[in-house]
């Protein structure tokens, strides 16, 4: 049976992490490929970095942290952020990265993903949906860290991104990320139960209860999450005993 | 020993040559691990791995493209045994033909054909994308030293359909049965990608590297 996945993501700003890490046996906390080395041997389903270098002139830090994470991390790595071009797409690709994460570009341009799956293949394509709840039961695309409304109904969008060939989506709240409070469930499930690719759940993570909730409230195939992990709260063995003892089908940590 | 990751185009294969190598020196001292898309290296092949992403179509066409591929590999494989590995799509190419955006001709190694999935339960996603574990039909020096029901990561929307069911090393559970692994002779085909299999997967390439068929 296929498992849920627990994905840690690493924002990543000039080839270094934003966010502290708590993590004492770390040689360098702040360098990525050191923390998703971790994440690699404590048993992550997935990692995601996701790319906030304001300046396109340092995006070159960026492969650099792909390729020497590639180049050790032998599981599904997901990269975002900023991502605008097919030529982006490929060169972080040919980096190692599995999949590519459109967010913004996708909104200017739908067509640019039909572009990039059918030039590299559904299934390293991920899209990117942020979205703010405007009201009851229906939320808006927003860009510029939630900043800016577009007025494209969340739901519509995932339904057209899947058409264009997404081959997964990955779903903010930018009305929950930060928050700690859980994910925007009703969000995660509308847009799940809408199409037939896989959901990752992302967005106020504060506890393990959430992770639950996120699965099986949300629908989703897969949970984000970022500061639970990287502070040191829970450990990604925690979360999947967790999952376990809570009735989800995770992969478990040590097979017999 | 020499090992030959096929390159025709189908991706990046940097990161999948990194694991076979890693795999590699965890069980031999002189191996040597190539990304190559000549006809020169695959004929001084000790060991051949044909990764695959994208499309059946795209991904025959690529291989075809490289002049003297599809005879030297016919050669090197069949006639004279090389133990070959095909993941993904590669495990795919090796059936008669794919029907993904029509009927296309495989490397016709085995007799099945690759189609779409149809799991029974319409909630189910597709791509079948994370991490299944595999039951085993059979025992296979390639999948040694693994736990009962090791968990691999899967990422495909098409799969093999055996003919023949006594070419099926494992298969995984998608709402159906999905052929994970298959083998005869000295060919291995594996769904899953060893190579984003962490520990697991990597004990199934350090398999294939001393598997002697």
């Amino acid at each position: 049976m296929l498992k849920k996945r627990i994905i840690p993501c690493l924002d990543v700003k000039d080839g270094r992490t934003v966010k502290g890490i708590n993590f004492i046996d770390l040689i360098d906390a702040g360098d990525p490929v050191v923390q998703a080395s971790f994440y690699d041997r404590a048993g992550a389903d997935e990692l995601c970095f996701l790319d906030i270098t304001a300046s396109s002139d340092n995006r070159d830090t960026l492969l650099d942290v792909v390729e020497r994470t590639a180049e050790k991390c032998f599981m599904p790595l997901t990269v975002g952020g900023g991502v605008r071009t097919v030529e982006d797409i490929r060169t972080l690709l040919l980096a190692g990265a599995d999949k590519v994460s459109i967010n913004t570009a996708a909104v200017y341009n739908p067509e640019f993903v039909a572009e990039a799956s059918n030039k590299f293949g559904s299934q390293c394509i991920v899209v990117a949906i942020d979205a703010k709840k405007v009201s009851t039961g229906k939320w808006e695309i927003f860009t510029h860290g939630g900043r800016e409304s577009t007025g494209i109904d969340a739901l519509d969008w995932g339904a057209l991104m899947e058409t264009n060939g997404a081959g997964e989506l990955l779903v903010t709240s930018m009305d929950k990320d930060g928050t700690r409070s859980g994910f925007d469930l009703a969000l995660t499930k509308g847009i799940a139960d809408n199409v037939g690719i896989p959901v990752i759940a992302s967005g106020g993570v504060g506890s393990l209860d959430h992770l639950v909730d996120g699965i099986r409230e949300g629908h989703a195939s897969a949970v984000l999450a970022a500061s639970i992990f990287h502070f040191g709260e829970f450990t990604i063995a925690e979360a999947k005993a967790f999952l376990a003892k809570e009735g989800v089908d995770i992969r478990p940590l040590n097979p017999t | 020993m020499k090992i030959i990751v096929i390159d025709y185009g189908s991706g990046n294969l940097r990161s999948a040559a990194r694991a076979v190598e890693t795999a590699a020196n965890s069980v031999t001292r002189n191996s040597n691990v190539k990304v190559s898309s000549e006809v020169v290296d695959l004929k001084e092949a000790d060991r051949i791995i044909l990764p695959g992403q994208g499309s059946f179509g795209d991904c025959m066409n690529g291989l075809a493209a490289l002049e003297g591929m599809l005879e030297c590999l016919e050669v090197a494989v069949i006639q004279r045994g090389i133990p070959f590995m095909g993941i993904c799509v590669g495990m795919q190419l090796m059936a008669a033909k794919g029907l993904e955006h029509g009927e296309r001709s495989g490397l016709g190694w085995f007799p099945g054909s690759v189609g779409r999935l149809q799991p029974s339960d319409n909630t189910l996603k597709i791509p079948h994308m994370g991490w299944n574990d595999l039951t085993f039909h059979r025992t296979h020096p390639v999948f040694s030293g693994l736990p009962k029901s090791p968990h691999m990561y899967f990422v495909h929307s098409y799969a093999y359909t055996a003919n023949d069911h006594d070419e099926i090393i494992a298969h995984a559970d998608y709402g159906g049965l999905i052929s994970a692994a298959i083998g005869r002779d000295n060919l291995i085909g594996v769904q899953f990608h060893p190579d984003k299999s962490q520990e697991q997967g990597l004990k199934v390439l350090a398999n294939f590297v001393v598997w002697q068929p």
